[in-house]
């Protein structure tokens, strides 16, 4: 590739935010960090301010003062993310969102607001009733809500024009990853996971202006790309919606013998199945288009379809051949997750394998080792067929 | 080692008997309650619903005659009991993680016997209720609890208070009663009954009053000695709290407790032989130890006047009651802003100040419970607000409310015990430096001008 995926790499794991510094230089404009896992990045950027995904410290930070504040049995990411504050690499944001994902999120949102008053943080409540015809009107008033919180630090207010603008600037972003993302299922030798995650890491560290034009010459190359097939087995891979494993154990699991075919990375930023409909109050059509049209999130409780229903779907339309649970240490969604989806893999016979990682660590023999033991015994039984 | 001074405190607590009438009425009301639930799973006439102790709106439940079931109530009859951990185990085989709320996965290892509890049996619902009200895993139990009973389930979406004013949007209140007319729509659907709404406003009357009477009886603590403690005893009036509020046993029971309580403040009877200290206590008990647990305090005298789980299912004591004139919106803001775990951290930071300045507390004990993220998460920085900001002597400890695994009753023991002997060490130099201030203040009135 001549894209350039060297220096994207390290943008994404450089806690500078080089790509962030660089367009508060050009624009002058306001920055405002989103927790995961779905922000409605819609709001800020329609007000001129740059949504950027908070993914914690990585593996690039040392906890010096979080793990006072939140215990052991805590996820990483809520305690890197408040390290990244302690010493002063939020400094560049000017508000933060966060949303009622779980309880350790909502803790930290009022956590940083204590430890840093100075920067305002927006809690937003993303309905959990997918039954009532009173929560899509609902979510538009919270989004309604969030905007009239936002546009103090923005300096302005947003109108619906704005608003739709934004809608379609995004919307730009998700449908090219929507692209990417099935020609990886197509032809997973023509886009790695690895090059595929970056890229959309990417996305929540740019002005969709900007990021949609590489992602447009990132699948125009993918797409000229010939490449070998390789003898691997094709993968679903879910539980890391939220906290974010190290780029080497993704690439670790590709190779120990995996095709990646769906994941559910940086879910929250490639939420949309479909485009959000136009016509009317762009705050309702973004509300019913999360409410009624998001792929599958783990943070989303919809009592219209059974959670498991989805992975299985999913596993057949990709035509994997099984599925991985890579979650994070101590993420209690996804825990919980694991157990309904163990139980309808097993019912359905998809093999399947759970590993559990943590954003800062730094070995990863062991994964792959068990996903490569995994992979053989796979390949070994379909011999043997 | 302490044990010097503890027992110097002229405390043994092996002989004390904190049980009195109202836990022995509490424990018939509620064997009472089980016994009902029983006959229902064993095909007797009757409903159930299943629900959550956040905010829980029982009101509309008991106005359709359903019993209201907390899955919460039983999970913690199991510690207490001392059957948890089998069942927990049990549910761990089945792909739940040791990280996962241990009340769910010994509801599910439960619910693996067919509701088979030592307490009585569980009937299956007639509806999963899932009254959203802060905890996140609410919603994960009961799609777990739907898939596994296959009742018909909702979520009731509670917005959590989250603008600067600490109070719900007007937004909020309108969807949260859209929701609850919805449910009732639904109820009147599986019970093939139409709501009354006489009988509602009756039943929300007799919360009120049930309000009334806790708050009141939480009033009592202010008192010296405290007439009982805020959250050993507490706890033994919450079950009636959520299990039987609105029902005229339930109103009776608060009557019962707060004849018994103003009796025992009239008295200056305290639960200890003696008061040396009056603590606030953050965090839910670790149940399959709660005697033992109580010991360690007691033993220093320690007393709570006051506790922040006393308020998961419903904060009364700020003020809040239901409102016979506005049955449904009030049950609606009880939901939203009248119990603990719909407001944030700060609200709850806020919740400890009042407690330690109105009731008149000594010092904070944080009891860090792994299970519990919605209470445990940041109680580190719970501590740093309270010793930085607050210069108030904080506790915080860790076990856990359900696993018996993670109690360690040495490093507990320690642990308190270090904490109460340099309070009392506190005691001890402040007493000294007021002492020596009024001899050098009777040395300066005495001395010639
Ligand atoms: S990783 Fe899981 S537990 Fe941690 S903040 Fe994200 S969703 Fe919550
Ligand atoms: S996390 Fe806490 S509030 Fe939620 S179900 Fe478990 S014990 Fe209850």
């Amino acid at each position: 590739m001549t894209l350039d995926l060297a220096t994207y790499r390290d943008v994404i794991e450089d806690r500078e935010f080089p790509t962030v510094r660089e367009w508060r230089e050009r624009t002058g404009g306001k920055v405002i960090g989103c927790f995961p896992v779905y922000a409605p990045v819609e709001v800020p950027y329609a007000l001129g301010m740059l949504p950027i995904g908070l993914f914690g410290g990585g593996n690039r930070i040392e906890i010096a003062n979080a793990d006072s504040r939140f215990q052991s049995f805590i996820c990483s990411i809520v305690k890197s993310t408040l390290e990244l504050a302690f010493v002063g690499k939020l400094d560049l944001v000017d508000g933060l969102m966060f949303h009622s994902i779980c309880d350790p999120a909502r803790n930290l949102s009022s956590v940083m607001e204590r430890n840093f008053p100075e920067r305002p943080s927006i809690y937003v409540h993303l309905p959990q009733n997918m039954t009532s015809p009173h929560a899509a009107p609902y979510l538009a008033s919270e989004l309604r809500r969030v905007g009239a919180a936002l546009a103090p630090i923005a300096g302005r207010t947003l109108t619906d024009e704005d608003l739709w603008r934004s809608i379609d600037a995004y919307e730009s972003v998700r449908g090219l990853l929507r692209e990417l993302y099935a020609l990886r299922s197509e032809t997973p030798e023509r886009i790695s996971t690895g090059e595929l995650y970056t890229l959309a890491r990417l996305v929540t560290l740019m002005d969709p202006a900007d990021s949609s034009k590489v992602l447009a010459d990132a699948l125009a190359e993918a797409r000229r790309r010939e490449a070998k097939v390789k003898d691997r087995i094709r993968v679903v891979l879910v539980g890391s919606f939220c906290e974010q494993p190290p780029l080497e154990l993704i690439e670790s699991l590709e190779e120990s013998g995996c095709y990646i075919v769906n994941d559910d990375f940086l879910q929250g930023w490639r939420w949309a199945q479909r485009g959000v409909r136009r016509g009317g109050d762009p705050y309702l059509a973004l509300a019913r288009s999360y409410l009624d049209d998001s792929v599958h999130l783990s943070t989303k409780h919809d009592l219209r379809q059974p959670r498991a229903q989805a992975l299985l779907e999913s596993v057949g339309h990709h035509r994997a051949d099984a599925a991985i649970f890579l979650g994070a240490k101590f993420c209690e969604p996804g825990l919980f997750d694991y157990a309904l989806y163990r139980k309808a893999l097993d019912a359905a016979a998809i093999p399947h394998l759970f590993l559990e990682f943590e954003e800062k660590m730094w070995l990863y023999d062991r994964v792959r080792g068990e996903v490569e033991t995994f992979v053989e015994s796979m390949l070994f039984a379909e011999a043997r067929v | 080692m302490t044990t010097a001074t503890a027992q110097a405190g002229a405390t043994t607590p092996a002989q004390i008997k904190y049980q009195g009438t109202i836990h022995e009425l509490q424990k018939q009301l509620m064997t009472r309650y089980y016994d009902q639930l029983t006959a229902i799973a064993q095909g007797g006439p009757g409903r159930s619903a299943q629900l959550l102790i956040a905010g829980n709106p029982v009101e509309i439940l008991r106005a359709f005659d359903m019993i209201p079931v907390f899955p919460e109530v039983n999970a913690l009859q199991l510690a207490v009991r001392k059957t948890s951990l089998p069942l927990i185990q049990k549910a761990e085989e089945l792909g739940y993680a040791t990280d996962n709320c241990a009340y769910v996965k010994a509801d599910i290892g439960m619910w693996q016997n067919g509701g088979v509890a030592p307490f009585g049996t569980v009937p299956k619902p007639d509806i999963l209720v899932c009254n959203y009200v802060g905890c996140n895993v609410y919603l994960n139990w009961f799609e777990h609890l739907a898939e596994l009973v296959g009742a018909p389930a909702v979520n009731i979406d509670i917005p959590f208070l989250r603008t600067a004013a600490g109070t719900p949007t007007d937004e909020d209140v309108t969807y949260v009663m859209a929701q609850l007319k919805e449910l009732i729509q639904q109820l009147e659907r599986i019970t093939g009954t139409e709501f009354d709404e006489d009988k509602f406003n009756e039943i929300v009357a007799r919360s009120a009053r049930v309000g009334e009477l806790w708050s009141k009886i939480k009033e009592l603590t202010k008192r010296r000695p405290a007439p009982y403690d805020a959250y050993f005893d507490s706890v033994t009036m919450m079950a009636p709290l959520y299990c039987l509020r609105g029902t005229p046993e339930g109103l009776d029971f608060f009557e019962r407790a707060y004849e018994e309580m103003s009796a025992r403040a009239e008295t200056g009877t305290g639960p200890l032989p003696q008061e040396r200290f009056r603590i606030v206590i953050e965090g839910p008990p670790p149940w399959p130890f709660l005697r033992a647990f109580r010991d360690m305090f007691s033993r220093w005298g320690a007393v709570a006047v006051a506790s922040t789980y006393s308020t998961v299912g419903g904060l009364w004591e700020f003020g809040f009651r239901h409102d016979p004139a506005k049955p449904l919106e009030s049950v609606a803001r009880h939901m939203l802003e009248a119990n603990l775990c719909n407001r944030s951290m700060l609200q709850r930071y806020s919740q400890i100040e009042r407690y330690v300045s109105e009731w008149d507390a000594d010092a904070l004990v944080i009891h860090s419970v792994k299970s519990c993220r919605l209470f445990s998460a940041g109680q580190g920085d719970m501590r740093e607000h309270f010793v930085h900001d607050r210069e108030l002597p904080t506790l915080l400890i860790e076990s856990d409310l359900e696993d018996p695994r993670y109690f360690s009753a040495a490093q507990l023991r320690n642990r308190i015990d270090a904490f109460f002997e340099a309070l009392e060490q506190r005691r001890v130099t402040a007493g000294v430096v007021a002492a020596e201030a009024v001899v050098a203040a009777r040395a300066a009135t005495q001395a010639p001008a």
